[in-house]
């Protein structure tokens, strides 16, 4: 699967746990998808928030993602959140800038 | 994953012109182990394979709409695959348990690794397994300066094979292997003329191979732990290096896939190398991640913790990315996910 393509994959992407069960087989607490992707958006907002972008979960099978101006685009796992979020505020979303560390470490 | 480790692995065997690949791959081939092989080659060259499954394909590849360079499906591998998966199943030719794709000498090994893992298709019967790279040892050091191609196939190997050391002048070999080393930390070194080349460790054992995933993950770590000690004698090159980040701290999952999928997407074609052995938050076992650009296998299980050390290690090869700023980075990200810990990360070993 591809971080930049996952949409051609129709398989499990590699950002979720709950669907790679054998991998995180020996969790010392009890962890759902639903509570994964709760966790997701509530993390990926903190990091959207910096460019004006909120996500929000569809039916725990896709995410909306929308601007402040009432854009949005459905995206099918975290692979595609940054390639829709650069689409809709029309810049580079670098987790290496400056100012959006600086953000983060303030939050 | 258990069902992902029991789909057919595909190795790539790659390498620039004249660098050895046929002749390796003869040496491999040998082994009885990997009678049940089938050959894909892009070409034929001079070195005759003598090989009951030996397919031809040529190169043509077909950009994805919006898809980047290395995220191309390579149409030949494509029908290729397909078709000797048809006809195996139909009884055809003999039910092969490895595919080996001997790419030309100026192939980006990357779209073959999107491709096995992406097409739709292939993905259900077929796994990447290790990307085996041959140097030669006469004329690499020229053409890791002069050939991009040369460089990529190096950095993106799981293993790397000097050839013609028996040709070379020693200090020459012995620099070339320093190159080498600075490119791709994380890939062992053997050399043709004057090892046995082990099938079993080039070809068979890696992170999905339930029997060869505890030597894989050793290597890894000693990886790491050379990526280390080149930091510091050699400093931050700029160009394409290796190196390693260590994680104190337990690292958050979701935070941990926000910030490389977010990573990814920005700087995917810097990013050559990912292997990571990572203790993971609310997980009592270390959980392996390996990713070729924007390709990512899906997550591992490991049974035990290798050694006493229950630090996340994470070796990158990148290209003009410094240290400093991804591990900057991570930690940020880390931090969402639990302000309170502070998430303390370092270089080394």
């Amino acid at each position: 699967m591809c971080s930049l393509c996952g949409v051609l994959g129709g398989q499990a992407h590699w950002t979720e746990s709950t669907r790679h069960a054998e991998a995180f087989a020996e969790r010392v607490e009890l962890h759902t998808r639903r509570r994964e992707r709760q966790e997701q958006t509530r993390l990926a907002n903190a990091v959207l928030k910096h460019y004006g972008l909120t996500l929000s979960d569809w039916s725990g099978a896709s995410f909306v993602l929308k601007s402040a101006t009432g854009r949005s685009q459905i995206v099918q796992n975290l692979g595609e959140v940054w390639i829709a979020a650069e689409a809709l505020c029309g810049r580079a979303c670098d987790p290496l800038a400056d100012d959006l560390l600086q953000r983060l470490e303030r939050a | 994953m258990s069902d992902y480790a029991a789909l057919i692995p595909v190795n790539v065997v790659t390498g620039f012109l004249g660098s050895g690949k046929t002749t390796i791959l003869q040496r491999l081939l040998a082994a009885p182990d990997l009678r049940d092989t089938a050959v894909l080659v892009n070409e034929f060259g001079e070195v005759g394979l003598d090989h009951h499954l030996l397919e031809g394909a040529t190169e043509s590849t077909l950009l994805l709409e919006n898809g980047c360079v290395c995220c191309a499906i390579r149409g030949d591998l494509q029908e290729a695959l397909r078709d000797l998966y048809s006809r195996r199943e139909r009884g055809e030719i003999p039910p092969f348990r490895r595919v080996v794709i001997e790419t030309s000498g100026l192939a980006d090994p990357v779209p073959i690794a999107y491709t096995v893992l992406s097409e739709p298709v292939i993905q259900h019967h077929f796994r990447l397994g290790s990307v085996i790279t041959a140097v030669d040892a006469v004329n690499g050091t020229r053409q890791l300066e002069r050939h991009g191609e040369s460089v990529k196939q190096a950095a993106v190997a799981d293993r790397l094979v000097l050839t013609k050391t028996d040709l070379a002048e020693p200090e020459v070999s012995l620099a070339l292997e320093a190159a080498l080393r600075r490119l791709n930390a994380s890939a062992p070194i053997r050399r043709a003329a004057e090892q046995e080349l082990s099938a079993e460790e080039l070809l068979v054992e890696d992170i999905f191979d339930p029997a060869g995933k505890q030597a894989e993950v050793e290597r890894w770590l000693e990886a790491g732990a050379q990526a280390a000690q080149q930091d510091q004698a050699h400093g931050h090159d700029p160009g394409i290096q290796s190196f390693s980040l260590i994680y104190d701290r337990p690292l958050d999952w979701s935070a941990f896939g926000i910030w490389m999928t977010m990573l990814l997407n920005c700087h995917g074609e810097q990013v050559l190398r990912i292997k990571g052995l990572l203790n993971v938050a609310g997980v009592a076992t270390p959980v392996l991640i390996n990713g070729v650009q924007h390709v990512v296998h899906p997550p591992v299980h490991l049974a035990r913790w290798p050694d006493g050390d229950r630090r996340s290690r994470i070796v990158f090869i990148v290209d003009s990315l410094a240290r400093e700023r991804l591990e900057a980075s991570l930690k940020a990200f880390n931090g969402l996910a639990n302000p309170a810990a502070e998430t303390h990360s370092r270089a080394g070993a």
